[in-house]
């Protein structure tokens, strides 16, 4: 009898439609954020992470819309992240019924953010997403940096002690994306994800590159997540949400089923 | 004539996932107010909580929140504290540099630590977050619900397993208190609004509860 690890299905939403296409066969509107995650639900999916990636400002006025159909529908719990700035948007996102809000650039541009923020909501509600990409050559030892900008813009700064400090800020969760292995199915950065998780003492979500039900396996067991995250393997069809969790218990993970 | 649930707001939480589980599970009068007539005309109470438990109790003192519970709670009406709201509930928390809560429950509300270890010595994360299971002691709010179901928690502090007044219990590096009950009063640690269909069960079950334990 333990803490479940959880598989966190993620959507990337555009002004309150999801993109990169959400194929699943018998669904009215797979472009609705708020059908998809019903499916998501029902599925057995731990919580649901959505991506806002809306550049308007109306857009975001339609998220928090978004949000608020889905926390009315679906209960289970909701992290929306993307153009969280301001305690304002956290409030916003909040209030429209998301359990915990993914702060990212915001956090490597004012790290103090993240502090203000878990003052006034909680760290329960704070969860520090990462983007980092592998900066040691071959035969070094392993080292990673943060990058923002989609993984185009290197900051210098190291992830591990990047993670640690968000941590010490008062991050509650570490959402950590290899942007190597993003978009490759080639599964998780397995030592990076290992390296983070072993460093914090707040759980950790790997994400970025899960093409296989071993890659998620993969991830809690030799990478040490808490939590994992996966979108296109879940959004085609290749894999259910409960396929997945059969198959990480087969492995002797913890699930809920 | 329809009953009416009132959700106690005191600036301190989603409100808006409880008020729509209870709207999914029962055709009641939802009310989310602050409102403290509004609180005692209500047939029950739910009196949730997120945050930092030295934030909640300066808010519910500064409300008078903590008489205004006292009182709904010896009325003898069905009363349900979730997460924070729970431990509100007890006489003391360690968190905030240590906190004076409203003292329904005896008993101390305690950091997991910096150091927690699972039974076999692995390092454990904190807050504990995520899909836990409840061992549960008979109640009705268990109606329909088997046992050791999971539900989803996130705190980084705990009840302390008080005995008689317990309700469920969760291990997590410790054995906690992650339900409370006492007659017509009733508390969880997890967010039942937030445990699919386990947390919508023991929502339909509050909402249909006399408050006789």
């Amino acid at each position: 009898m333990s803490l479940a690890k959880r598989i966190i299905p993620c959507l990337d939403v555009d002004d309150g439609r999801v993109v990169k296409g959400v194929q699943f066969v018998d669904i009215r509107d797979a472009g609705d954020p708020v059908e998809v995650a019903k499916r998501y639900n029902e599925a057995g999916a731990d919580e649901i992470t959505f991506l806002d990636i809306t550049a308007s400002h109306q857009g975001r006025d339609t998220t928090a819309h978004t949000v608020e159909r889905i926390a009315s529908e679906v209960f289970i719990p909701l992290t929306v992240g993307g153009g969280i700035r301001t305690n304002d948007d956290i409030r916003r996102m909040l209030n429209a019924g998301a359990d915990k809000v993914g702060i990212n650039s915001a956090a490597v541009h004012n790290p103090d953010f993240v502090k203000a923020a878990s003052d006034r909501f909680g760290a329960q509600c704070i969860v520090v997403a990462i983007d980092a990409k592998q900066v040691s050559a071959e035969g070094e030892p392993l080292r990673w940096e943060i990058f923002t900008h989609g993984g185009r813009k290197p900051t210098g700064i190291d992830a591990v002690e990047w993670a640690t400090r968000m941590s010490d800020y008062g991050a509650g969760e570490i959402l950590l994306t290899s942007m190597d292995r993003d978009g490759t199915k080639n599964g998780f950065d397995l030592a990076l994800t290992r390296a983070i998780s072993e460093a914090v003492p707040v759980p950790v979500i790997a994400s970025g590159g899960v093409g296989n039900l071993q890659h998620l396996a993969d991830g809690v067991l030799e990478g040490q997540a808490d939590a994992v995250l996966a979108a296109s393997i879940f959004h085609f069809g290749e894999y259910t949400v409960n396929e997945a969790k059969l198959y990480m218990q087969e492995r002797g993970i913890e699930v809920r089923l | 004539m329809t009953e009416t649930v009132a959700v106690i707001d005191y600036g301190m939480g989603n409100l808006h996932s409880v008020a729509s589980a209870l709207g999914k599970v029962s055709t009641q009068n939802v009310v989310v107010t602050s409102d403290a007539a509004e609180v005692s005309a209500a047939d029950r109470v739910i009196f949730p909580g997120v945050g930092a438990i030295g934030d909640c109790m300066s808010e519910i003192r500064r409300l008078g929140f903590d008489q205004l519970l006292r009182e709904q709670v010896s009325s003898g009406k069905p009363v349900l504290g979730i997460c924070v709201g729970m431990q509100a509930l007890l006489s003391h928390s360690e968190e905030s540099g240590g906190t004076d809560c409203i003292d329904l429950f005896p008993g101390q509300v305690k950091f997991f630590g910096h150091d927690l270890k699972s039974a076999a010595g692995e390092p454990l994360k904190v807050p504990h977050m995520g899909w836990n299971q409840v061992a549960q002691v008979e109640h009705p709010l268990w109606h329909n619900i088997a046992d050791q179901s999971r539900f989803y928690f996130v705190h980084s502090y705990y009840v302390e397993d008080t005995g008689t007044e317990v309700k469920g219990r969760c291990q997590y590096g410790v054995e906690f208190a992650a339900a409370l009950g006492r007659d017509n009063l009733f508390a969880v640690q997890f967010h039942p609004e937030k445990s699919h269909t386990a947390g919508l069960q023991l929502l339909q079950n509050f909402v249909g509860w006399n408050g006789q334990s």
